[in-house]
Protein backbone atom coordinates (compact mmCIF):
# COMPACT_ATOMS: atom_id res chain seq x y z
CA UNK A 1 0.00 0.00 0.00
CA UNK A 2 1.43 3.61 -1.07
CA UNK A 3 1.61 5.95 1.70
CA UNK A 4 -1.24 8.37 0.46
CA UNK A 5 -3.32 5.21 0.56
CA UNK A 6 -2.28 4.41 3.69
CA UNK A 7 -2.72 7.95 4.76
CA UNK A 8 -6.18 8.38 3.87
CA UNK A 9 -7.04 4.96 5.28
CA UNK A 10 -6.49 6.14 8.78
CA UNK A 11 -7.56 9.51 8.35
CA UNK A 12 -10.80 8.20 7.33
CA UNK A 13 -11.17 5.36 10.25
CA UNK A 14 -10.70 8.14 12.50
CA UNK A 15 -13.06 10.49 11.05
CA UNK A 16 -15.68 7.68 10.77
CA UNK A 17 -15.00 6.42 14.03
CA UNK A 18 -15.51 10.07 15.90
CA UNK A 19 -18.94 10.12 13.72
CA UNK A 20 -19.89 7.00 15.10
CA UNK A 21 -20.05 8.02 18.68
CA UNK A 22 -21.19 11.44 17.90
CA UNK A 23 -23.64 10.19 15.72
CA UNK A 24 -24.61 8.01 18.61
CA UNK A 25 -24.15 4.67 16.48
CA UNK A 26 -22.43 3.54 19.34
CA UNK A 27 -23.99 -0.07 18.11
CA UNK A 28 -21.21 -0.42 15.48
CA UNK A 29 -18.81 1.21 17.95
CA UNK A 30 -17.51 -2.18 18.85
CA UNK A 31 -16.71 -3.08 15.08
CA UNK A 32 -13.82 -0.67 14.46
CA UNK A 33 -12.09 -2.73 16.65
CA UNK A 34 -10.46 -6.45 16.17
CA UNK A 35 -11.91 -9.69 18.08
CA UNK A 36 -8.70 -9.86 20.14
CA UNK A 37 -8.17 -5.69 21.22
CA UNK A 38 -7.43 -3.30 24.06
CA UNK A 39 -9.61 -0.24 24.33
CA UNK A 40 -8.00 2.08 27.86
CA UNK A 41 -8.83 4.74 29.05
CA UNK A 42 -6.11 6.82 30.87
CA UNK A 43 -4.48 9.83 31.88
CA UNK A 44 -1.00 11.16 31.29
CA UNK A 45 0.39 10.85 34.76
CA UNK A 46 -0.83 7.03 35.01
CA UNK A 47 0.56 6.32 31.70
CA UNK A 48 3.53 7.54 32.36
CA UNK A 49 3.52 5.92 35.92
CA UNK A 50 3.17 2.71 33.93
CA UNK A 51 0.00 2.11 35.83
CA UNK A 52 -2.21 -0.43 34.23
CA UNK A 53 -5.89 0.52 35.63
CA UNK A 54 -8.10 2.29 33.26
CA UNK A 55 -11.43 4.34 33.97
CA UNK A 56 -12.65 1.66 31.42
CA UNK A 57 -10.40 -1.17 30.33
CA UNK A 58 -11.60 -3.41 27.59
CA UNK A 59 -9.99 -6.21 26.80
CA UNK A 60 -11.68 -7.98 24.33
CA UNK A 61 -14.60 -7.07 21.44
CA UNK A 62 -17.10 -8.80 23.94
CA UNK A 63 -16.21 -6.33 26.41
CA UNK A 64 -16.42 -3.04 23.83
CA UNK A 65 -20.55 -4.80 23.28
CA UNK A 66 -20.88 -5.04 27.30
CA UNK A 67 -19.91 -1.66 27.88
CA UNK A 68 -22.81 -0.58 25.06
CA UNK A 69 -25.17 -2.81 26.30
CA UNK A 70 -24.70 -1.66 29.94
CA UNK A 71 -25.25 2.21 28.72
CA UNK A 72 -28.15 1.47 26.51
CA UNK A 73 -29.97 -0.68 28.77
CA UNK A 74 -28.87 -1.05 32.46
CA UNK A 75 -26.76 1.84 33.29
CA UNK A 76 -28.88 5.15 34.80
CA UNK A 77 -27.58 8.31 33.71
CA UNK A 78 -28.49 11.73 32.26
CA UNK A 79 -28.77 11.98 28.60
CA UNK A 80 -25.84 13.29 26.68
CA UNK A 81 -23.38 13.21 23.35
CA UNK A 82 -19.79 14.28 22.62
CA UNK A 83 -18.39 16.04 19.71
CA UNK A 84 -14.99 15.17 18.92
CA UNK A 85 -12.55 17.08 17.16
CA UNK A 86 -9.19 15.65 15.92
CA UNK A 87 -6.06 16.81 15.18
CA UNK A 88 -4.23 15.43 12.23
CA UNK A 89 -3.23 11.80 12.54
CA UNK A 90 0.38 11.27 12.65
CA UNK A 91 1.74 7.66 11.58
CA UNK A 92 4.41 5.09 12.16
CA UNK A 93 5.87 2.68 10.21
CA UNK A 94 3.96 -0.40 9.02
CA UNK A 95 5.13 -3.55 10.27
CA UNK A 96 3.57 -6.94 9.41
CA UNK A 97 0.32 -4.94 8.25
CA UNK A 98 0.44 -3.27 12.16
CA UNK A 99 0.58 0.89 11.93
CA UNK A 100 1.41 2.91 15.07
CA UNK A 101 -0.89 5.82 14.94
CA UNK A 102 -1.72 8.90 17.07
CA UNK A 103 -4.26 11.82 16.98
CA UNK A 104 -4.86 14.64 19.66
CA UNK A 105 -9.11 14.89 20.49
CA UNK A 106 -11.09 17.00 22.31
CA UNK A 107 -14.35 16.05 23.22
CA UNK A 108 -17.54 18.38 24.12
CA UNK A 109 -20.04 17.44 26.02
CA UNK A 110 -23.60 18.16 25.19
CA UNK A 111 -26.27 17.34 28.29
CA UNK A 112 -29.87 16.90 26.85
CA UNK A 113 -30.62 20.61 28.52
CA UNK A 114 -28.08 22.21 25.92
CA UNK A 115 -25.73 22.52 28.67
CA UNK A 116 -22.04 22.60 26.73
CA UNK A 117 -18.91 21.97 28.67
CA UNK A 118 -15.45 21.15 27.85
CA UNK A 119 -15.47 17.05 28.63
CA UNK A 120 -11.90 15.90 27.82
CA UNK A 121 -8.65 16.65 25.90
CA UNK A 122 -6.00 13.73 25.36
CA UNK A 123 -4.16 11.88 22.98
CA UNK A 124 -5.56 8.28 20.98
CA UNK A 125 -2.04 5.90 21.10
CA UNK A 126 -3.40 3.63 18.31
CA UNK A 127 -1.90 0.24 16.98
CA UNK A 128 -4.23 -0.26 13.57
CA UNK A 129 -4.47 -3.35 11.64
CA UNK A 130 -3.97 -2.22 7.97
CA UNK A 131 -3.83 -5.53 6.21
CA UNK A 132 -7.41 -5.90 5.75
CA UNK A 133 -9.91 -3.37 4.75
CA UNK A 134 -11.43 -1.60 6.68
CA UNK A 135 -8.66 -1.01 8.82
CA UNK A 136 -9.66 -2.06 12.43
CA UNK A 137 -7.87 -0.93 15.77
CA UNK A 138 -5.69 -3.63 17.45
CA UNK A 139 -5.41 -1.29 20.62
CA UNK A 140 -6.62 2.20 20.93
CA UNK A 141 -5.19 4.06 24.47
CA UNK A 142 -6.96 6.86 25.31
CA UNK A 143 -4.61 9.14 27.31
CA UNK A 144 -6.98 11.92 28.92
CA UNK A 145 -4.84 15.41 29.50
CA UNK A 146 -6.90 15.41 33.19
CA UNK A 147 -7.16 12.64 35.90
CA UNK A 148 -10.78 14.60 36.61
CA UNK A 149 -13.50 13.29 35.19
CA UNK A 150 -16.31 15.15 35.87
CA UNK A 151 -19.42 13.22 37.13
CA UNK A 152 -19.21 10.53 35.29
CA UNK A 153 -17.91 8.80 31.75
CA UNK A 154 -20.14 6.89 30.19
CA UNK A 155 -20.03 6.84 26.41
CA UNK A 156 -16.55 5.89 25.29
CA UNK A 157 -13.86 8.85 23.82
CA UNK B 1 -13.70 35.74 60.29
CA UNK B 2 -14.62 32.22 62.25
CA UNK B 3 -18.33 31.04 62.07
CA UNK B 4 -18.17 31.47 65.73
CA UNK B 5 -17.48 35.05 65.57
CA UNK B 6 -20.87 35.87 63.53
CA UNK B 7 -22.74 34.06 65.79
CA UNK B 8 -23.49 31.34 63.41
CA UNK B 9 -24.22 27.95 65.42
CA UNK B 10 -24.70 25.63 62.26
CA UNK B 11 -28.49 24.21 60.72
CA UNK B 12 -30.92 23.76 63.58
CA UNK B 13 -31.88 19.92 63.51
CA UNK B 14 -35.45 19.51 64.03
CA UNK B 15 -35.31 16.51 66.68
CA UNK B 16 -33.05 14.28 68.32
CA UNK B 17 -33.97 11.51 66.18
CA UNK B 18 -30.93 10.89 64.41
CA UNK B 19 -33.52 9.59 61.32
CA UNK B 20 -34.25 13.44 61.01
CA UNK B 21 -31.65 14.71 58.72
CA UNK B 22 -32.61 18.88 57.38
CA UNK B 23 -32.41 19.35 53.45
CA UNK B 24 -30.68 23.07 54.41
CA UNK B 25 -27.45 20.91 56.03
CA UNK B 26 -26.44 20.16 52.26
CA UNK B 27 -26.90 23.37 50.87
CA UNK B 28 -25.55 26.44 53.59
CA UNK B 29 -22.39 27.68 52.68
CA UNK B 30 -22.11 28.88 56.25
CA UNK B 31 -23.04 25.02 57.50
CA UNK B 32 -19.88 24.02 54.97
CA UNK B 33 -17.33 26.30 56.59
CA UNK B 34 -18.67 25.58 60.61
CA UNK B 35 -17.55 21.68 59.05
CA UNK B 36 -14.23 22.83 57.98
CA UNK B 37 -13.45 23.99 61.31
CA UNK B 38 -15.44 21.27 63.73
CA UNK B 39 -14.89 18.45 61.78
CA UNK B 40 -12.30 18.42 59.26
CA UNK B 41 -9.90 20.86 61.52
CA UNK B 42 -11.33 18.99 64.32
CA UNK B 43 -11.45 16.18 66.66
CA UNK B 44 -11.11 13.49 63.92
CA UNK B 45 -9.08 11.78 61.67
CA UNK B 46 -8.33 12.12 58.04
CA UNK B 47 -6.98 10.32 55.16
CA UNK B 48 -4.20 12.05 53.97
CA UNK B 49 -1.95 9.12 51.59
CA UNK B 50 -0.83 6.08 51.69
CA UNK B 51 2.84 5.41 53.55
CA UNK B 52 4.13 3.77 49.85
CA UNK B 53 3.92 7.13 48.50
CA UNK B 54 6.59 8.59 50.63
CA UNK B 55 8.78 5.25 50.85
CA UNK B 56 12.26 7.21 51.21
CA UNK B 57 13.70 10.11 53.57
CA UNK B 58 12.92 13.26 51.64
CA UNK B 59 10.28 12.25 49.97
CA UNK B 60 7.02 14.69 50.49
CA UNK B 61 3.58 14.86 48.93
CA UNK B 62 1.46 18.05 48.93
CA UNK B 63 -2.28 17.20 49.31
CA UNK B 64 -5.69 18.48 51.25
CA UNK B 65 -7.28 17.69 54.38
CA UNK B 66 -10.70 19.21 53.87
CA UNK B 67 -9.94 22.14 51.88
CA UNK B 68 -6.46 22.87 54.22
CA UNK B 69 -3.27 22.45 52.06
CA UNK B 70 -1.14 20.08 53.69
CA UNK B 71 2.33 18.40 53.38
CA UNK B 72 3.33 14.65 54.18
CA UNK B 73 6.64 14.04 54.41
CA UNK B 74 9.12 10.95 55.22
CA UNK B 75 12.14 13.08 57.70
CA UNK B 76 15.65 11.59 57.93
CA UNK B 77 14.79 9.43 61.06
CA UNK B 78 12.16 7.76 58.16
CA UNK B 79 9.31 8.97 60.63
CA UNK B 80 6.17 10.34 58.63
CA UNK B 81 5.60 14.47 59.24
CA UNK B 82 2.45 16.11 58.27
CA UNK B 83 2.51 20.36 58.51
CA UNK B 84 0.31 22.76 56.83
CA UNK B 85 1.67 23.58 53.01
CA UNK B 86 1.73 27.49 54.11
CA UNK B 87 4.54 29.17 54.38
CA UNK B 88 5.23 30.56 58.28
CA UNK B 89 6.38 34.30 56.84
CA UNK B 90 3.66 35.49 54.58
CA UNK B 91 1.29 32.61 54.03
CA UNK B 92 2.50 31.62 50.44
CA UNK B 93 1.90 28.12 49.67
CA UNK B 94 5.27 26.07 49.69
CA UNK B 95 4.79 23.19 47.53
CA UNK B 96 3.13 24.22 44.42
CA UNK B 97 3.03 20.23 42.94
CA UNK B 98 1.67 17.18 44.56
CA UNK B 99 5.07 15.23 44.98
CA UNK B 100 8.55 16.22 45.51
CA UNK B 101 12.05 14.76 47.42
CA UNK B 102 14.54 17.04 49.02
CA UNK B 103 16.51 17.82 52.20
CA UNK B 104 14.41 20.71 53.07
CA UNK B 105 11.29 22.90 51.16
CA UNK B 106 12.21 26.49 50.09
CA UNK B 107 9.28 29.10 49.83
CA UNK B 108 9.25 30.89 46.18
CA UNK B 109 8.78 33.78 48.00
CA UNK B 110 11.30 35.14 49.76
CA UNK B 111 13.71 32.05 50.59
CA UNK B 112 12.23 30.71 53.84
CA UNK B 113 13.12 26.86 54.12
CA UNK B 114 12.09 24.39 56.04
CA UNK B 115 13.37 20.83 57.36
CA UNK B 116 11.27 17.92 56.58
CA UNK B 117 9.81 18.04 60.38
CA UNK B 118 8.27 21.44 59.83
CA UNK B 119 11.53 23.72 61.40
CA UNK B 120 12.49 26.83 59.89
CA UNK B 121 16.20 26.47 59.34
CA UNK B 122 16.29 29.86 56.75
CA UNK B 123 15.43 32.80 56.38
CA UNK B 124 16.84 34.37 53.20
CA UNK B 125 18.80 37.64 54.25
CA UNK B 126 18.26 37.17 58.03
CA UNK B 127 21.38 39.60 58.76
CA UNK B 128 20.30 42.22 56.05
CA UNK B 129 22.43 43.10 53.41
CA UNK B 130 25.73 45.04 53.77
CA UNK B 131 25.01 45.38 57.84
CA UNK B 132 21.20 46.95 56.59
CA UNK B 133 18.18 45.64 56.95
CA UNK B 134 17.63 42.16 58.04
CA UNK B 135 15.91 40.80 60.81
CA UNK B 136 15.68 42.28 64.74
CA UNK B 137 17.72 40.23 67.35
CA UNK B 138 14.71 39.31 68.74
CA UNK B 139 13.52 37.51 66.11
CA UNK B 140 13.80 33.71 66.69
CA UNK B 141 13.58 31.07 64.03
CA UNK B 142 12.05 28.72 66.44
CA UNK B 143 9.47 29.95 67.04
CA UNK B 144 8.07 30.21 63.12
CA UNK B 145 8.07 26.73 62.48
CA UNK B 146 5.36 24.84 60.42
CA UNK B 147 2.04 24.40 61.76
CA UNK B 148 2.20 20.59 62.58
CA UNK B 149 -0.39 17.94 62.97
CA UNK B 150 -0.41 14.45 64.07
CA UNK B 151 0.04 11.53 62.30
CA UNK B 152 -0.78 7.57 62.41
CA UNK B 153 -0.05 4.92 60.21
CA UNK B 154 -2.44 2.01 60.32
CA UNK B 155 -2.28 -0.70 57.25
CA UNK B 156 -0.22 1.35 55.14
CA UNK B 157 -2.59 4.30 55.37
CA UNK B 158 -1.26 7.92 56.73
CA UNK B 159 -3.87 9.77 58.69
CA UNK B 160 -3.60 12.95 60.45
CA UNK B 161 -5.77 15.53 62.81
CA UNK B 162 -5.19 19.02 63.61
CA UNK B 163 -6.85 17.99 66.55
CA UNK B 164 -4.12 17.34 69.88
CA UNK B 165 -6.31 15.65 72.08
CA UNK B 166 -8.45 13.33 69.91
CA UNK B 167 -7.92 9.53 70.92
CA UNK B 168 -5.05 7.33 69.05
CA UNK B 169 -6.37 6.31 65.46
CA UNK B 170 -7.16 2.52 66.77
CA UNK B 171 -9.28 3.82 69.85
CA UNK B 172 -10.72 6.47 67.41
CA UNK B 173 -11.78 3.84 64.70
CA UNK B 174 -12.71 1.22 67.41
CA UNK B 175 -11.42 -2.63 67.31
CA UNK B 176 -14.60 -3.72 64.54
CA UNK B 177 -13.41 -1.21 61.66
CA UNK B 178 -9.78 -1.69 62.53
CA UNK B 179 -10.34 -5.73 62.05
CA UNK B 180 -12.70 -4.58 59.02
CA UNK B 181 -9.56 -3.03 57.49
CA UNK B 182 -6.59 -5.34 58.60
CA UNK B 183 -8.30 -7.91 56.31
CA UNK B 184 -8.75 -5.85 53.40
CA UNK B 185 -5.36 -4.61 53.52
CA UNK B 186 -3.49 -7.64 55.14
CA UNK B 187 -0.66 -7.55 52.88
CA UNK B 188 1.77 -5.36 50.98
CA UNK B 189 0.32 -3.23 48.68
CA UNK B 190 0.92 -1.10 45.77
CA UNK B 191 -1.21 1.86 43.33
CA UNK B 192 -2.11 -0.23 40.03
CA UNK B 193 -4.22 3.27 39.05
CA UNK B 194 -5.91 6.68 40.03
CA UNK B 195 -8.60 9.02 38.87
CA UNK B 196 -10.51 12.07 40.16
CA UNK B 197 -14.14 12.00 39.95
CA UNK B 198 -15.76 15.44 40.68
CA UNK B 199 -19.00 15.35 41.82
CA UNK B 200 -21.56 18.00 41.12
CA UNK B 201 -22.46 17.57 45.30
CA UNK B 202 -22.26 18.14 48.50
CA UNK B 203 -19.65 16.24 49.89
CA UNK B 204 -21.87 14.44 52.89
CA UNK B 205 -23.98 13.53 50.17
CA UNK B 206 -21.36 10.85 48.98
CA UNK B 207 -20.28 9.87 52.52
CA UNK B 208 -23.77 8.84 52.92
CA UNK B 209 -24.13 7.32 49.81
CA UNK B 210 -21.56 4.53 50.74
CA UNK B 211 -22.78 3.77 54.20
CA UNK B 212 -26.31 3.45 52.42
CA UNK B 213 -26.61 -0.42 51.81
CA UNK B 214 -30.34 0.08 50.94
CA UNK B 215 -29.60 2.05 47.16
CA UNK B 216 -27.30 -0.38 46.56
CA UNK B 217 -29.34 -2.88 44.27
CA UNK B 218 -31.80 -0.65 43.11
CA UNK B 219 -29.99 2.83 41.92
CA UNK B 220 -27.08 0.22 40.39
CA UNK B 221 -28.88 -2.17 38.15
CA UNK B 222 -26.24 -4.05 36.66
CA UNK B 223 -26.24 -5.97 39.68
CA UNK B 224 -29.33 -6.96 39.95
CA UNK B 225 -29.85 -6.75 36.10
CA UNK B 226 -26.66 -9.74 35.86
CA UNK B 227 -27.65 -11.31 39.26
CA UNK B 228 -24.76 -9.49 40.97
CA UNK B 229 -25.20 -8.75 44.80
CA UNK B 230 -29.02 -8.70 45.86
CA UNK B 231 -30.08 -7.30 49.58
CA UNK B 232 -31.30 -11.41 50.47
CA UNK B 233 -27.69 -12.38 50.42
CA UNK B 234 -25.82 -12.83 53.67
CA UNK B 235 -24.48 -9.59 54.76
CA UNK B 236 -24.15 -7.19 57.62
CA UNK B 237 -23.61 -3.39 58.63
CA UNK B 238 -20.63 -2.81 61.16
CA UNK B 239 -20.77 0.33 63.04
CA UNK B 240 -18.42 1.48 65.40
CA UNK B 241 -19.86 3.51 68.79
CA UNK B 242 -18.89 6.88 67.65
CA UNK B 243 -20.95 5.79 64.40
CA UNK B 244 -18.90 7.52 62.06
CA UNK B 245 -17.04 4.39 60.84
CA UNK B 246 -18.47 1.40 59.49
CA UNK B 247 -18.09 -1.78 57.30
CA UNK B 248 -20.82 -3.50 55.08
CA UNK B 249 -20.62 -6.71 54.31
CA UNK B 250 -22.10 -9.29 51.41
CA UNK B 251 -21.24 -13.11 51.21
CA UNK B 252 -21.36 -14.32 48.30
CA UNK B 253 -21.31 -18.21 47.54
CA UNK B 254 -19.07 -18.12 44.60
CA UNK B 255 -19.26 -21.71 43.39
CA UNK B 256 -23.24 -21.50 43.61
CA UNK B 257 -23.00 -18.08 41.48
CA UNK B 258 -20.87 -19.34 38.37
CA UNK B 259 -23.55 -22.62 38.11
CA UNK B 260 -26.50 -20.16 38.23
CA UNK B 261 -24.77 -17.56 35.93
CA UNK B 262 -24.10 -20.49 33.84
CA UNK B 263 -27.71 -21.94 33.54
CA UNK B 264 -28.59 -18.05 32.48
CA UNK B 265 -26.44 -18.11 30.14
CA UNK B 266 -28.97 -21.31 28.40
CA UNK B 267 -32.00 -19.91 29.50
CA UNK B 268 -33.74 -17.73 26.76
CA UNK B 269 -36.01 -15.72 29.24
CA UNK B 270 -32.81 -13.63 30.21
CA UNK B 271 -31.95 -11.63 26.98
CA UNK B 272 -29.84 -9.26 28.66
CA UNK B 273 -26.47 -11.42 29.05
CA UNK B 274 -22.63 -9.96 29.29
CA UNK B 275 -20.63 -11.28 26.37
CA UNK B 276 -17.46 -11.28 28.58
CA UNK B 277 -18.16 -12.25 31.86
CA UNK B 278 -14.40 -11.82 33.23
CA UNK B 279 -15.86 -8.74 34.49
CA UNK B 280 -17.17 -9.97 37.01
CA UNK B 281 -15.54 -13.24 37.09
CA UNK B 282 -14.11 -13.24 40.84
CA UNK B 283 -12.02 -15.15 43.17
CA UNK B 284 -12.75 -15.53 47.06
CA UNK B 285 -8.75 -14.45 47.39
CA UNK B 286 -9.73 -13.95 51.41
CA UNK B 287 -11.06 -17.37 51.60
CA UNK B 288 -14.12 -16.05 53.55
CA UNK B 289 -16.67 -15.62 50.60
CA UNK B 290 -17.12 -11.98 51.49
CA UNK B 291 -17.80 -10.32 47.82
CA UNK B 292 -18.27 -7.02 48.78
CA UNK B 293 -17.07 -4.88 51.65
CA UNK B 294 -17.29 -1.02 52.05
CA UNK B 295 -15.47 0.55 54.47
CA UNK B 296 -15.19 4.48 55.86
CA UNK B 297 -13.81 6.27 58.16
CA UNK B 298 -15.12 9.69 59.11
CA UNK B 299 -14.81 11.78 57.65
CA UNK B 300 -13.24 11.49 54.57
CA UNK B 301 -11.59 7.70 53.64
CA UNK B 302 -13.84 4.68 52.05
CA UNK B 303 -11.88 1.90 52.00
CA UNK B 304 -13.70 -0.85 49.31
CA UNK B 305 -13.23 -4.77 48.04
CA UNK B 306 -15.52 -4.93 45.44
CA UNK B 307 -15.28 -8.78 44.47
CA UNK B 308 -11.58 -8.66 43.46
CA UNK B 309 -11.19 -4.56 43.25
CA UNK B 310 -9.40 -2.63 45.81
CA UNK B 311 -9.66 0.59 46.13
CA UNK B 312 -9.13 3.95 48.77
CA UNK B 313 -11.77 6.44 47.47
CA UNK B 314 -11.01 10.07 49.15
CA UNK B 315 -13.70 12.33 49.71
CA UNK B 316 -12.50 16.08 49.02
CA UNK B 317 -15.04 18.71 49.78
CA UNK B 318 -14.54 21.27 47.21
CA UNK B 319 -17.46 24.01 47.63
CA UNK B 320 -20.79 23.39 49.36
CA UNK B 321 -22.08 21.51 46.07
CA UNK B 322 -18.82 20.50 44.69
CA UNK B 323 -16.49 17.59 46.08
CA UNK B 324 -14.13 15.81 44.33
CA UNK B 325 -13.65 11.97 45.01
CA UNK B 326 -9.97 11.00 44.41
CA UNK B 327 -9.65 6.71 43.54
CA UNK B 328 -6.59 4.98 44.65
CA UNK B 329 -6.40 1.37 43.16
CA UNK B 330 -5.28 -1.02 44.81
CA UNK B 331 -2.94 -4.35 43.67
CA UNK B 332 -1.00 -6.96 46.17
CA UNK B 333 2.64 -7.46 45.76
CA UNK B 334 2.30 -11.02 45.73
CA UNK B 335 -0.79 -10.79 42.65
CA UNK B 336 0.59 -13.13 39.50
CA UNK B 337 -0.25 -11.55 36.02
CA UNK B 338 -3.45 -13.67 36.18
CA UNK B 339 -4.80 -12.10 39.29
CA UNK B 340 -3.19 -8.66 37.88
CA UNK B 341 -5.35 -9.02 34.67
CA UNK B 342 -8.52 -9.90 36.88
CA UNK B 343 -7.89 -6.91 38.88
CA UNK B 344 -8.16 -5.03 35.82
CA UNK B 345 -10.63 -6.26 34.07
CA UNK B 346 -13.59 -6.32 37.64
CA UNK B 347 -11.95 -2.10 37.56
CA UNK B 348 -14.78 -1.54 34.96
CA UNK B 349 -17.01 -2.28 38.00
CA UNK B 350 -16.13 0.87 39.54
CA UNK B 351 -14.39 4.19 39.46
CA UNK B 352 -15.93 7.25 37.60
CA UNK B 353 -17.29 4.92 34.25
CA UNK B 354 -17.87 1.72 36.75
CA UNK B 355 -21.14 -0.31 36.65
CA UNK B 356 -21.55 -0.36 39.95
CA UNK B 357 -20.28 3.09 40.65
CA UNK B 358 -20.98 6.08 38.20
CA UNK B 359 -24.50 6.46 39.00
CA UNK B 360 -22.98 7.24 42.60
CA UNK B 361 -21.52 10.26 40.33
CA UNK B 362 -24.79 11.79 38.92
CA UNK B 363 -27.01 10.77 41.99
CA UNK B 364 -25.50 13.42 44.48
CA UNK B 365 -26.26 16.02 42.21
CA UNK B 366 -29.69 15.00 41.58
CA UNK B 367 -30.41 15.28 45.22
CA UNK B 368 -28.33 19.01 45.00
CA UNK B 369 -30.33 19.78 42.32
CA UNK B 370 -33.77 19.05 43.44
CA UNK B 371 -32.70 21.05 46.55
CA UNK B 372 -31.68 24.50 44.96
CA UNK B 373 -33.57 27.61 46.88
CA UNK B 374 -35.77 24.55 47.73
CA UNK B 375 -34.23 22.87 51.22
CA UNK B 376 -37.18 23.90 54.04
CA UNK B 377 -37.92 20.46 55.52
CA UNK B 378 -36.12 16.67 56.55
CA UNK B 379 -35.24 13.76 54.97
CA UNK B 380 -36.21 10.19 56.37
CA UNK B 381 -33.59 7.89 56.94
CA UNK B 382 -36.00 5.43 59.26
CA UNK B 383 -34.70 2.27 57.07
CA UNK B 384 -33.99 -0.18 59.66
CA UNK B 385 -35.45 1.50 62.64
CA UNK B 386 -33.68 4.62 64.21
CA UNK B 387 -30.67 3.72 66.29
CA UNK B 388 -27.22 3.46 64.54
CA UNK B 389 -25.99 0.21 65.16
CA UNK B 390 -24.93 -2.92 63.83
CA UNK B 391 -27.04 -5.13 62.08
CA UNK B 392 -26.96 -8.49 60.30
CA UNK B 393 -29.31 -7.54 57.55
CA UNK B 394 -28.63 -4.39 54.95
CA UNK B 395 -31.85 -3.82 53.78
CA UNK B 396 -31.18 -0.54 56.29
CA UNK B 397 -29.85 3.06 56.69
CA UNK B 398 -27.84 2.23 60.39
CA UNK B 399 -24.80 3.29 59.10
CA UNK B 400 -26.45 6.71 57.14
CA UNK B 401 -27.46 7.48 61.02
CA UNK B 402 -24.37 6.67 62.14
CA UNK B 403 -22.83 9.60 60.31
CA UNK B 404 -25.37 11.97 61.63
CA UNK B 405 -24.70 10.80 65.38
CA UNK B 406 -20.88 11.51 64.99
CA UNK B 407 -21.63 14.50 62.50
CA UNK B 408 -23.93 15.62 65.03
CA UNK B 409 -21.72 15.18 68.27
CA UNK B 410 -18.97 17.42 66.31
CA UNK B 411 -21.01 20.07 65.20
CA UNK B 412 -22.64 20.55 68.23
CA UNK B 413 -26.29 20.29 66.71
Amino acid sequence: MDESALRQGIDDLYAVYADCIDDDRLEEWPDFFVDDCRYLITDRESHQAGLRHGVIYCASHGMLMDRITTMRRVLVYEPHRYRHILGPARLGAVNDGVVAARANFLAVRIMHDGETSLFATGRYLDRIDVSRSPFRFIERLVILDSQKIDTLLVIPL
Amino acid sequence: MSVADIGFEGVSFPSNALSDVPFRVYTDPEQYRLEQERIFKGPTWNYLCLAGEIPNPGDWVATTLGEVAVIIARGPDGAVNAFVNRCAHRGNLLCLTNKGHGKEITCIYHGWSYDLEGHLTGVAFERGVKRQGGMPPEFRKDEHHLQRLRVAELCGLVFGTFDEDVEDLEAYLGPLVVGGMKRVLNRRFHVIGRSTQVLPNNWKLYAENVKDTYHASILHSFLTTFRINRLSMPGSINIDESGGHHFSQAKLDYAAEDADYKAAQLRADTDLKLADNSVIEAFDEYGDQVSVQILTVFPNMVLQQVRNTIAVRVIRPRAVDKTELDWVHLGFDDDDDAMTERRLRQGNLIGAAGYIALEDGCVGGFVQRALQYNDEGSGVVMMGGHEAESQTFRASEAAIRGFWKKYRALIGA
